[in-house]
């Protein structure tokens, strides 16, 4: 729980990952991602095979306990045994008694990182080796893996280049220090222990019910190795692997290299189906033929060879439990790719160290470390998820993995230590939740009626948020970062404005469409030009708007983005019953703000009536999806601004940090009509598949547009106002401000997204980031 | 198999860093010899197809150790991915493809299949009855050592000889 102690060491240790372990992880974590863009765009039927891999899981999971039994009793038939282990103890047990204090080798698996079987083992005195290069790089490191897929994507070359010398006293010619000699070293230090070896230990991605198959996908090759050389074979994993029969494998061997590291398949998919005819191979007896005498390729493949032991354990530990929790079961379909992790901007910055509980990292963990390990390890990195949702998209089974974080989030808000804090902002926060709640989180919670304060007292209530002596106690009591400008809010609100020049002005007789202006709590009392740009915007196009105050409700966005999941309910229903009558009466609902219009399409299916949900959201309208349509319905874009347009020029800013400025004007300034703008679409805007209406519009108005190519500018709603996160939240946003700094014009979608960009130029943009709707509207008057 | 099939098969092995030889069946053994970098250890190879002279089969860890080609058959191999299917056997197929620097794979082009679902229709039933097989793709790789390297515990280079019947 964030308590103002807390939240500075919290900060601290973000900053110390940052500045240590951040550039390695970046570097990687940015890597893997542009490999799956690229090699998902390459699979003509990449929707399809998600949607298919997702059924296969649901259909698993749904059956789980008659896929075991088929397991087993498959497993059992060829020669193996099976064994279901409640919790970790009760697996570390079993294998323990089958290593007996032996040799082990091991291929990486996190399940076994879950029950920390190798210290378990070696309280037998049994000796463990990691044989996947990252694992055992950890392993001498005495580290925990960082990344699910690339456990030590966090550590450099030369600092694996110093761990190998150290560790094994190397100096001068045999000190390895390429990644070509540190890998040859790594291999034949490795090789030596697998040919030692007792058992070898190895994970399972999937398992087939049907025949007993176990798949193991990798690229070095050490599992094969690990699964093969010793005569007995343990392999160990959760229970939620299982699938119904091997046929089903095939969506999964295409989406899982794709979605982790961008490989459209890896160099190994092991389908064993142990005890495998394969004979050990004994290096205590070099002379003797691994096989009998004059066996061809092909000869009896179909049987067990007589000296192999395999043992399946099938882990439990929290699984079942999960299986009957409506909102954690999804976290159960996952197939640890690694593509939320990699999708998200803020463990693109700090990696699974920050990022990540007891095993697992990424957006993923906080269902996994919820269920296996409980609340508290969640809580320990849960914020770290700002919704973005652009994990969403990535996830090969779809998982919603921002829903999980909400759910589990609240589950800790209700944790919560009554009575603490709460008499500072009662008043203001007229919510559903229980006491305890995290001052900051209730306040960002209750935004909207922030927001109405601000406005109504307005000036005096921008000047006073501005004082220094009152940003300190904000910082202390409610961690709002003191570097973060604040929202200032307008006195006239775009409800206001919008009767007080007498409603709408295109006659019901001329109107192509009716349409409401959705005005959301930031444009109505914060960002009011854009919400009268938009209204302009679509006069222009001939729509009769409406922007009535009873639509001034809010969406609920900000409570579900603190995790206060009932208090969003009351605000959704609030909501429903506004925009809902305004639907029936033949209008279509305009969004502005991306993030609320998020929560009209993905998110009120959770908190509303199915019905309901479906006919807000099919009733709902991006503002530049809207305008897109009308104009590919024949309405003239004769009344909007062009960008040959003189007051569409916002091109002199001297964007002092952009070293290479000459440059690219030179280049920018060839093309089109000169003016360059920059645009980058909110997160939860592209997971919606939104991005291209906008851009389509700006371009038949004659702008030249750069996209952005970060998954997140850093902001993400009211993440980048956050104490604790102010600094991680600027280091996600840098590689868009170097991206940026040459643009004529910079656009963005969401407030917050303009905010973190304003903050990023630095001083001389202050305030130029514009809503898209701004640039193309008519002239004001 | 259609020449499609075939060319796409090269084409995805190449994408892959591995190589693909047509051979004629009775100019196996030839071609194979001509990718060996000796000593070479390897399995008999299934439908009358040799192995050239000087490859030991029946090999022992010994002779495993000291291999720098191996030599072994694909039951099936995948267009789309240029990948070839080992089969883990009673012969040792699995350890003379993994343990080389080098791994000649010798798969016949009757058994190249387009895609993923199709290798995976055509093994259920195998599967089921117990086999064991392994897709291998190109040669072993890693990056976990700070950039990509090309043989980590598995082979470096990859040789594939596809082999054509006259009639295919």
């Amino acid at each position: 729980m964030s308590k103002p102690d807390s939240r500075a060491e919290t900060a601290a240790r973000i900053r110390h990952l940052l500045e240590t372990e951040g550039d390695a992880v970046a570097e990687n974590t940015r890597g893997f991602n542009r490999g799956r863009h690229e090699a998902v765009r390459e699979l003509e039927d990449y929707e399809a095979l998600k949607s298919e891999a997702r059924a296969i899981k649901e259909d698993a999971i749904e059956r789980l306990p008659e896929l075991i039994d088929d397991l087993r009793e498959a497993v059992e038939a060829n020669g193996g045994r099976v064994y279901v282990a409640d919790d970790a103890a009760d697996a570390n047990a079993y294998v323990r008694e089958v290593v007996d204090g032996g040799t082990v080798v091991k291929s990486k698996s996190m399940t076994t990182e879950e029950l920390e079987l190798n210290e378990a083992l070696e309280a037998d005195g049994a000796a463990v080796t990691e044989t996947d290069l990252g694992e055992w790089v950890l392993q001498l490191a005495d580290e925990a893996p960082s990344h699910i897929v690339g456990p030590a994507i966090h550590k450099s070359r030369e600092g694996i280049a110093d761990l190998f010398a150290e560790t094994f006293d190397l100096a001068g010619e045999d000190r390895p220090e390429t990644a070509e000699e540190l890998t040859r070293f790594a291999r034949e230090r490795l090789l030596r222990d697998i040919r030692e070896a007792d058992v070898g230990v190895t994970g399972a991605n999937f398992l087939a019910a049907d025949s007993g198959t176990m798949a193991l996908v990798t690229s070095e090759g050490n599992a094969r190795k690990t699964a093969v050389v010793p005569d007995t074979h343990v392999a160990v994993a959760g229970v939620e692997k299982v699938i119904p029969t091997v046929e089903d494998l095939a969506p999964f061997v295409e989406l899982i290299g794709r979605s982790g590291t961008g490989q459209d398949i890896t160099s190994y998919v092991s389908l064993l189906t142990p005890p495998v005819a394969s004979p050990p191979v004994d290096f205590s007896d070099l002379e003797s033929p691994i096989a009998a005498s004059g066996t061809a390729a092909g000869d009896g493949a179909t049987e067990a060879h007589p000296d192999r032991e395999f043992h399946l354990v099938l882990v439990d530990n929290g699984r079942l439990a999960m299986r009957e929790d409506d909102d954690l079961r999804e976290t159960l379909y996952c197939i640890r790719c690694g593509a939320c992790s990699n999708s998200c901007g803020n463990f693109q910055s700090v990696g699974g160290h920050a990022f990540g509980g007891e095993t697992y990292s990424g957006g993923i963990a906080t269902g996994w470390e919820a269920g296996v390990e409980g609340l508290d390890t969640a809580a320990e990195f849960n914020d770290l998820c700002t919704g973005c949702s652009r994990c969403v998209p990535a996830c090969p089974v779809k998982i919603d993995i921002p829903w999980i974080n909400t759910v589990v989030r609240d589950r800790i808000n209700r944790g919560g230590d009554p009575g603490r804090f709460d008499p500072l902002v009662e008043g203001l926060t007229p919510d559903d939740e229980t006491g305890g709640l995290d001052p900051s989180k209730r306040l960002f919670g209750n935004f909207d009626a922030l927001a109405k304060l601000g406005s109504a007292t307005a000036p005096l209530s921008n000047w006073g948020a501005s004082l220094g002596p009152v940003r300190a106690a904000m910082d202390r009591w409610l961690g709002i970062a003191p570097e973060r400008d604040l929202p200032t809010f307008e006195r006239e609100t775009l409800v206001d404005w919008f009767e007080s020049r007498g409603g709408p002005r295109v006659s019901e007789g001329m109107a192509r469409r009716e349409a409401v202006v959705y005005p959301d709590t930031y444009t109505n009392h914060v960002a009011v030009d854009r919400g009268k740009a938009a209204v302009r915007t679509l006069e222009a196009l001939g729509v009769r708007v409406h922007v009535p105050a009873s639509t001034a409700v809010a969406s609920g966005r900000a409570p579900l983005s603190q995790g206060m999941v009932e208090t969003a309910r009351g605000k959704a229903e609030r909501c429903r019953n506004a925009l809902l009558a305004e639907i029936d009466a033949g209008r279509d609902v305009v969004v502005i703000e991306p993030s609320d219009l998020a929560a009209f399409e993905r998110e009120y299916e959770r908190l509303l009536p199915e019905a309901d949900a479906t006919a807000l959201a099919d009733g709902c309208y991006e503002v530049l999806e809207y305008v897109y349509g009308l104009l590919e319905n024949g309405a003239d874009p004769a009344g909007l601004t062009a960008a040959g347009d003189s007051n569409a020029t916002g091109g002199d800013d001297d964007n002092g940090d952009c070293d290479d400025r000459d440059i690219d004007d030179d280049r920018d300034r060839d093309d089109g009509d000169g003016i360059t703008v920059a645009y980058h679409a909110h997160c939860q805007q592209r997971t919606l598949d939104l991005e291209a209406h906008t851009v389509a519009v700006l371009e038949r108005l004659g702008y030249d547009v750069t996209t952005s190519e970060t998954e997140c500018c850093g902001m993400a709603g009211s993440f980048g106002y956050k104490s604790a996160y102010y600094e991680l939240s600027m280091d996600v946003g840098e590689p868009l401000a170097e991206q940026f700094c040459d643009a004529d014009r910079v656009l963005a979608s969401g407030t917050s997204c303009c905010e973190q960009l304003d903050a990023l130029l630095g001083p001389s943009t202050e305030g130029s980031t514009e809503h898209p709707i701004e640039a193309i509207s008519p002239p004001e008057g | 198999m259609s020449s499609d099939t075939l060319s796409a098969f090269v084409a995805g092995a190449e994408d892959h860093h591995a190589s693909v030889h047509r051979s004629a069946p009775d100019a196996v053994a030839g071609t194979v010899a001509d990718l060996i970098d000796p000593p070479a250890v390897g399995v008999r190879l299934p439908d009358e197809l040799d192995l050239p002279e000087g490859v030991a089969t029946d090999p022992t860890p010994a002779e495993l150790d000291a291999a720098n080609t191996g030599i072994s058959a694909a039951r099936l191999a995948i267009a789309d991915y240029g990948t070839v299917v080992l089969e883990s056997d009673a012969a040792g197929s699995e350890a003379v493809s993994l343990f080389p620097e080098r791994h000649v794979a010798v798969v016949r082009a009757g058994d190249v299949v387009p895609g993923m679902r199709e290798a995976m229709a055509a093994l259920g039933d195998r599967l089921r009855d117990g086999a064991s097989e392994v897709l291998a793709t190109g040669p072993s790789a890693t990056a976990d050592m700070g950039d990509l390297v090309i043989g980590a515990h598995g082979p470096r280079d990859v040789e594939i000889v596809l082999v054509e019947d006259r009639d295919e």
